[in-house]
């Protein structure tokens, strides 16, 4: 396993320990040992089943793990989902955009991004309203504030969800295959505001199978198979030149086509 | 045995003012029991989906005991068994309340349970990972779309348990039945008394009907 040693003095914002899952009998994560630091974008890669998404939802304790600990922003996440604050304080902390969006369907869209501010942070309606047409604007979907999700493409149900995570200004991102659920042709829209987000310096860490993006935006790329980490490091060197002849023949089949 | 059958129209008109002085008591036990019912209904229904062990068991022995037995036997039981037990009498307008409040309660607390866990399980992960607590996600994400899709049942439940109140009469309640019954006995017009009961009863649900109808028509812009 490639070794990244982080920079003296970048601030951590995760760091996982030996951290072990379990699902009954299969072994999903085997000792994961990986941190993060502030501004990084980490893309995560590998085969389905692979326990990449698993790895994510671990940090926001959406999975609880049996072995070793995480520690997000100075809070500490502990096995079978204890953790030294209320989970609650890390998740707002902590944004998380998903492949099938997970708008509430029942809310409008600008709802949808205030609900949280207003219920979690106490901001004023007024002020939330404003961040949220802010954040609306922001990842080019204002036009629609009124509408019901429902009523939107997925690939700005998917916008949407990102400023929806955005309007608590968390300190990360989890991405789990944001472009998974979506039409070919509505990628582009949703990598595109992810960029932005990533140009603008928030850390970020997201599951895909876009391998052009990930080369394109990643600091860092980590090739997970069978719950272990495999191989992680630059984007250039992983994608260009991998060490480990597992990334060698998963690479050799994604990048064929 | 010659038997003209005549209908006698003068008698079934006659009999509707009378039996109009049912219609308070049926819509009294009827909506009283199923105000009450709502509330046990949503309360054991999220019992009985509770992972610890000791809410759930009880909230399943409720549900399983008051939808396995008939509501008549349990109207039965409250008038003239209780009294036994609390040392006096129950009052039969109370009795016939409870009667429907807990039985219509164990079908509700079902329609709930199904209700909440139809919400796809990212709704929930969604709004937790927003720092939205348990309580919140379940009151603002979670309940109001499963009480929209609870609507239809609730609906069903609800007419049902308006003609259950009809089994009522024999605890003397001055009911829709148990007035027509007390009017025969004095003019023997049964099939003309009866159609106008069942006509009233028709009355009531199919108002019902029409309401949810809109009601839903008017939740399903918000899906």
């Amino acid at each position: 396993m490639t070794d990244i040693k982080t920079e003296p003095g970048a601030e951590l914002i995760v760091r996982m320990e030996k951290v072990n899952k379990f699902f009954g009998s299969l072994h999903v994560l085997q000792d994961i040992e990986l941190s993060v630091t502030h501004g990084e974008v980490v893309v995560i890669i590998g085969a389905s089943g692979s326990g990449k998404s698993t790895l994510i939802r671990c940090i926001n304790g959406l999975e609880e793990f049996q072995h070793g600990h995480i520690e997000v922003d100075s809070n500490e996440l502990l096995p079978n989902g204890k953790s030294s604050k209320s989970l609650q304080t890390i998740r707002t902390e902590v944004g998380m955009v998903f492949q099938q969006f997970n708008l509430f369907p029942h809310l409008s869209v600008r709802d949808n991004v205030t609900l949280a501010p207003i219920k979690v942070r106490g901001t004023s309606e007024a002020d939330a309203i404003e961040n949220a047409d802010r954040l609306l604007e922001q990842v080019n979907i204002a036009d629609q504030a009124d509408k019901l999700p429902g009523q939107l493409s997925g690939g700005q149900q998917q916008r949407v969800a990102l400023a929806r995570a955005l309007a608590m200004e968390p300190r990360l991102m989890l991405f789990d295959e944001p472009t998974s659920a979506l039409d070919p042709e509505m990628i582009g829209e949703v990598l595109d505001a992810m960029r932005e987000l990533a140009k603008a310096g928030m850390t970020m860490m997201i599951v895909t199978h876009e391998m052009g993006f990930a080369r394109e935006v990643a600091d860092r790329v980590i090739y997970i198979h069978q719950g272990q980490i495999v191989e992680q490091g630059k984007p250039e060197d992983v994608f260009d030149n991998p060490q480990n002849e597992r990334t060698q023949s998963f690479l050799g089949r994604v990048l064929k086509h | 045995m010659d038997v003209t059958f005549q209908f006698d129209w003068q008698a079934a008109i006659s009999s509707i003012p009378y039996l109009l002085t049912g219609i308070p008591y049926t819509l009294l036990i009827s909506f009283g029991g199923l105000a009450i019912g709502f509330l046990i209904g949503i309360l054991f229904g999220l019992l009985r989906i509770s992972p610890v062990a000791w809410l759930r068991i009880p909230a399943i022995a409720y549900i399983e005991i008051f939808r396995g037995t008939p509501v008549l036997v349990q109207v039965l039981f409250i008038f003239y068994g209780l009294p036994q037990i609390i040392g006096g009498p129950v009052n039969a307008l109370v009795a016939g309340i409870a009667a429907i409040a807990v039985n219509s309660g164990a079908y509700i607390s079902e329609i709930v349970r199904g209700g909440v866990q139809s919400i796809e399980r990212g709704q929930r992960e969604a709004s937790l990972s927003l720092g939205l607590s348990r309580t919140q996600s379940f009151r603002y994400v979670i309940w109001p779309q499963a009480f929209r899709r609870m609507i239809p049942s609730l609906g069903n439940q609800g007419i049902i348990s308006i003609k259950d109140t009809s089994l009522f009469s024999v605890i003397g309640v001055g009911e829709l039945v148990r007035q027509g019954q007390i009017y025969i006995a004095t003019t023997f017009s049964a099939l003309e008394v009866y159609l106008m009961v069942a006509m009233l009863y028709l009355a009531i649900t199919l108002s019902l009907s029409l309401a949810l109808r809109l009601l839903e028509r008017k939740g399903l812009v918000g899906q």
